[in-house]
């Protein structure tokens, strides 16, 4: 949070307008090599476009993102629709764009915990096995920057907690920082180093703890007495809200 | 002396289809993936407005079928996202664009006898011009194609996969445009304005069932273009039908068989 090195990306006085709506409005924050970073938020408070714009896939109204020269980014976007008249395998998705070894496409796939995975086609995959394909990918450039959206999105419980241990196991091994987008407060709090609360601007950040009892995130997100408690509360209380379908229309992207 | 000449025709005739079919079919593979087909079409009408172009201002049929392709490229990306959904807008111009070639044809003197040979191909008339334009034309579509085909993958997939890897989606839609146009405007000799979007469609659709790979999608397209091309011209000599409609004929069977076979359940 603190350190001195030089951040990974810096957002400052971002805007973003899709269509006549103003999505982000004074984003500032950075991201520091090494952290794990988790932006949460309502649906339609702009996570997935702040991290289209940090990808460059939308552009600024306003404001800046400055990357560190020679950054890598490894992205994992929160959906991907596969064509069904696409035929592709595992370890084609793999080499795109830039061609992989065999043993690079192993090794990443092993990492991921997808290694027995690399002939069959990406339409075949359960929801859980092409979100770790999806990180795999993502790993492949040896990136110094993880962006993962929505990663844990239509596992169940225990299959995102395995996941979140997974990413701070890749994390230690790679050393790279991570900023990723969800929805499971609880588990989030657990896995990250820092929070952003985000609703069309950063509402509050900090470490778990702090984020957690600051009256903005609560305001956000329920009412619950205290800490740990209230967040598994919400969690429950919006059990039935977090159905694949209802995730698609998050945040209005285009 | 009359067999020497027949030969001769008839091989213009199929090398010009191979051409035609060995450049459609991978691009067709894109077209399929990226449900282009529409697109495709609103090109391949806005061809016949880009002859009717062509004959009033004496520019070869190439280049005015060109031009306008990529006008309506252009158009259609001015359009889209304004309110119309893609299908509608899409309909609309492909439409229109033929219809107005159609009348601005009949304004051209001479040209209304020859507006069969525009709308459905005149294969048999192939030059030896001509197949320098349809070879040229392939190899450029091709080379494109291979140049930019892993970029072209990953913008198909995700345009957000292809921006964070430092690739412009924006760039690899105008590579397509450019090369749909060059099909297009080769192609409109061989099988005709109305049928082009079907040598795009038809082989690539054929190839899907049994490719694993888009590699190798795209080489099974190109192999059932051109086999359709030589097929559907040997049964146009032999039936005395139309050559291009023979083609598609040949393809779509080519599609028939793919796709039953690919019903049926695989063994091991």
């Amino acid at each position: 949070m603190n350190a001195p090195a030089t951040p990974l990306v810096t957002l400052s006085g971002l805007d973003v307008t899709l269509g006549r709506q103003r999505v982000l409005r004074g984003v500032d924050f950075a991201i520091s090599p090494g952290e794990i970073v988790t932006i949460v938020g309502p649906n339609g408070s702009g996570k997935s476009t702040l991290l289209r714009a940090i990808i460059g896939a939308i552009r600024p109204s306003a404001g800046s993102v400055r990357h560190k020269p020679g950054l890598r980014l490894g992205y994992a976007p929160q959906r991907l629709h596969i064509d069904p008249t696409l035929p592709l395998t595992v370890r084609r998705f793999l080499g795109l764009p830039k061609r992989v070894t065999d043993a690079a496409a192993r090794e990443a796939l092993d990492e991921a915990g997808a290694g027995d995975l690399r002939t069959r086609q990406m339409s075949d995959l359960s929801g859980g096995q092409f979100q770790r394909v999806l990180l795999a990918r993502a790993l492949l450039g040896k990136p110094d920057l993880l962006l993962l959206d929505e990663p844990t999105q239509g596992l169940d419980q225990p299959g995102s907690a395995a996941f979140y241990r997974l990413i701070a196991d890749v994390r230690r091994r790679y050393g790279c920082a991570v900023l990723m987008v969800s929805h499971e407060l609880h588990v989030v709090m657990a896995a990250s180093d820092r929070v952003i609360c985000l609703n069309g601007h950063v509402c509050c950040e900090g470490a778990p703890e702090h984020v957690a009892s600051a009256p903005e995130y609560r305001a956000l997100f329920g009412t619950g007495t205290g800490g740990a408690l209230a967040l598994y509360r919400h969690e429950h209380d919006h059990a039935h809200d977090h159905s694949p379908k209802e995730h698609t229309h998050d945040d209005g992207c285009a | 002396m009359m067999m020497a000449v027949l030969d001769d025709f008839l091989v213009r005739a199929a090398l010009a289809g191979v051409g035609v079919g060995l450049a459609a079919g991978p691009l067709g593979a894109f077209v399929v993936w990226r449900r282009m087909a529409y697109f495709g079409d609103a090109t391949a009408h806005a061809a016949i407005l880009g002859v009717a172009l062509s004959l009033a201002f004496s520019l070869s049929i190439f280049t005015g079928t060109l031009a306008v392709a990529l006008a309506m490229a252009w158009v259609v990306a001015l359009l889209s996202g304004r309110g119309l959904a893609m299908d509608t807008l899409l309909g609309v111009l492909a439409h229109s664009a033929l219809a107005f070639g159609l009348v601005a044809v009949s304004f051209v003197q001479g040209v209304r006898i020859d507006l069969m040979a525009y709308l459905f191909g005149d294969i048999l008339a192939v030059g030896r011009i001509d197949l320098v334009v349809i070879w040229g034309g392939a190899a450029m579509v091709l080379g494109l194609l291979a140049w930019r085909w892993n970029a072209l993958l990953t913008s198909t997939l995700s345009d957000e996969l292809a921006c964070a890897a430092g690739i412009d989606p924006r760039r690899e839609r105008l590579v397509l445009t450019l090369a749909l146009a060059v099909v297009v405007a080769v192609a409109i000799k061989v099988v005709g304005a109305l049928l082009i979007t079907a040598m795009l469609i038809i082989p690539a659709a054929a190839s899907r069932p049994f490719a694993t790979t888009p590699e190798r999608m795209a080489v099974a397209a190109a192999a059932i273009g051109a086999l359709s091309a030589l097929g559907g011209l040997r049964l146009a000599y032999l039936a005395d039908t139309p050559a291009g409609p023979t083609i598609v004929c040949v393809a779509a069977l080519f599609f028939t068989v793919s796709t039953v076979l690919g019903l049926l359940p695989r063994r091991g």
